[in-house]
């Protein structure tokens, strides 16, 4: 964990702390206990009862102790309510199974894939490994992603019912799935990233940072699995996007393009990490896409000027991500590339193949594309038409307004 | 991304359901306590209500700082809004099963809007 994954002040804040405590509570009382379910539950009553008591009587010297305590004292409580309700105390009990008794550095890895089972829709693994795995409470998830708190305590009490229910256990999957359900964690990581990959500005400071927690979570995740590239990757790729936060949104909240940032607000702390994590993951195989956008992301990030960025690298490594990971964006990204390296005529001859072969015609970042390869052509008329399509075309509010400024510039 | 689903009825439509045999009505009540009950399970429902008759309906402006209301019902409407369902699912084509498992998806028009988002990405 580094200082700029926090709060700007100097000391791990006592959310961020509880934050890192959670998974690991988590690990120990269902190994203890059994139950995914009722633990969770107990947590976040835990880690409530920590954000109560902790300010006013100090942080306990065993704080990862303390929550395990107050967590089983909270379960049992529980146990015994539901089971005078239904006369059964006996096989209550029974119908907990632990897996073994002591926690295993596995614990954490264990809980990430639990998190991300594929009986689960894709929102339903954010929600459940938000709260979880990084020990956000229910109305923090539900205000970073914009639903309703209701709403959000439903999904991930029906998450843990169907994992339930789909026979899940606190324990690896075997050798042979096991790529595949990380896979599926880093790709559920992504997805948290993006989401906090906000522009506007306002009511976002009393919402929970996503792409700050995701790269908190890809950390853990990372240090699970040292031997990972595309973990490695994937962390590198979050780093290296993050370090252009501060120059993404101008102070109206409007976003601001990559060739127009003032790239001395870019965070050097974040780009050396990103660039070192990268190297080292690219000496190994195999090669995954992770690793692949984030040295393209690095190629962006060591030029010191828009006009210094070494294009023709880009354009290569886009060309290796379409070969082993194809799909629309990458084609548009590649062809961006090809156009800042053949010029803006190529691009749009291009384009117009592209556009023939795929379903892109419609979608509105081929015709940002476009506007924007007119506009270099010099085009203007016909680039001012195309931005105001793909604003009217698109689904995102601060895409709407930066492509509506570029047609009034055009 | 989240969708809107919204359900619009026709002049035709309550008829049709008032032609339905009573096993009928409850077989199009089941489906939709299913469909509800799914989506609720999957984590992709967020809302769904029913609307009251459009004859309740006031509409509503303001003018010259003075707010003008006026009641239903309103002659020249030849479908009305019946329903709606706000769901979060991964892609448009998600939506659309969706809408197809409404009940009224037979006998009405089921319409699938995209809500913007606030995230937006770097160009």
């Amino acid at each position: 964990m580094t200082a700029t994954d926090r709060a700007p002040t100097g000391e791990p804040r006592l959310e961020d702390l509880l934050r890192d405590l959670a998974p690991q509570v988590l690990g120990t009382l269902v190994r203890r206990h059994g139950d995914f379910d009722a633990c969770e539950d107990a947590l976040q009553e835990a880690l409530l009862a920590a954000v109560d008591q902790w300010p006013r009587q100090g942080v306990p010297r065993n704080p990862k102790g303390w929550l395990v305590t107050v967590a089983t004292r909270r379960m049992i409580e529980m146990w015994r309510s539901e089971s005078a309700r239904r006369h059964r105390e006996e096989v209550a009990v029974l119908a907990v199974q632990p897996t073994s008794a002591a926690p295993t550095e596995r614990d954490s890895l264990t809980l990430f894939i639990l998190c991300c089972h594929p009986s689960l829709s894709p929102v339903s693994q954010v929600a459940l490994t938000l709260r979880a795995v990084g020990g956000l409470t229910t109305a923090e998830i539900a205000r970073a992603l914009l639903v309703p708190e209701a709403t959000m305590g439903q999904r991930i009490s029906r998450a843990k019912q169907t994992i339930t229910a789909a026979g899940a256990r606190f324990e690896l999957p075997p050798p042979a799935e096991l790529p595949s359900r990380i896979a599926t964690v880093e790709r559920v990581l992504y997805l948290i990233f993006n989401e906090g990959y906000v522009a506007s500005s306002g009511p976002s400071l009393l919402r929970v940072d996503l792409s700050n927690e995701a790269i908190r979570l890809t950390r853990q995740l990372r240090a699970q699995l040292p031997d990972d590239t595309e973990a490695a990757g994937l962390l590198a790729l979050m780093l290296l996007t993050d370090a252009r936060r501060q120059a993404r949104t101008g102070p109206d909240g409007t976003l601001v393009p990559l060739a127009e940032q003032d790239r001395s607000l870019w965070d050097a702390d974040r780009i050396a990490e990103g660039g070192a994590l990268l190297t080292t993951a690219l000496t190994r195989e195999p090669i995954g896409p992770y690793q692949l956008q984030a040295a393209i992301a690095a190629v962006h990030d060591e030029a010191a000027r828009a006009e210094d960025t070494d294009w023709t690298q880009i354009l290569g490594l886009y060309g290796l991500l379409e070969t082993i990971a194809p799909g629309p964006m990458v084609t548009l990204n590649r062809i961006v590339a090809s156009a800042m390296v053949n010029g803006p005529q190529i691009g749009l001859q291009q384009l117009d193949d592209a556009e023939a072969d795929h379903a892109l015609a419609v979608h509105h970042r081929a015709i940002a594309v476009r506007a924007h390869l007119l506009e270099i052509a010099g085009d203007r008329e016909a680039a001012e038409r195309a931005y105001r399509l793909a604003a009217r075309r698109t689904l995102s509010v601060p895409e709407r307004r930066y492509l509506e400024s570029r047609a009034a510039r055009a | 991304m989240k969708y809107l689903l919204l359900i619009y009825h026709n002049p035709g439509t309550r008829q049709i359901w008032e032609a339905f045999s009573a096993v009928q009505q409850a077989e199009g009540l089941a489906a939709y306590a299913a469909l509800n009950e799914e989506l609720a399970a999957s984590g992709e429902l967020i809302v769904s209500e029913a609307l009251a008759e459009p004859q309740l309906a006031r509409r509503v402006s303001v003018q010259d700082g003075r707010t003008v209301s006026s009641d239903g019902p309103f002659a020249e409407v030849k479908e009305h809004l019946a329903g709606i369902y706000l769901v979060e699912c991964d892609s448009m084509e998600r939506a659309v099963e969706i809408a197809a498992r409404i009940p009224e998806a037979t006998v009405a028009q089921i319409e699938v809007r995209p809500v913007m988002t606030y995230s937006g990405l770097e160009m």
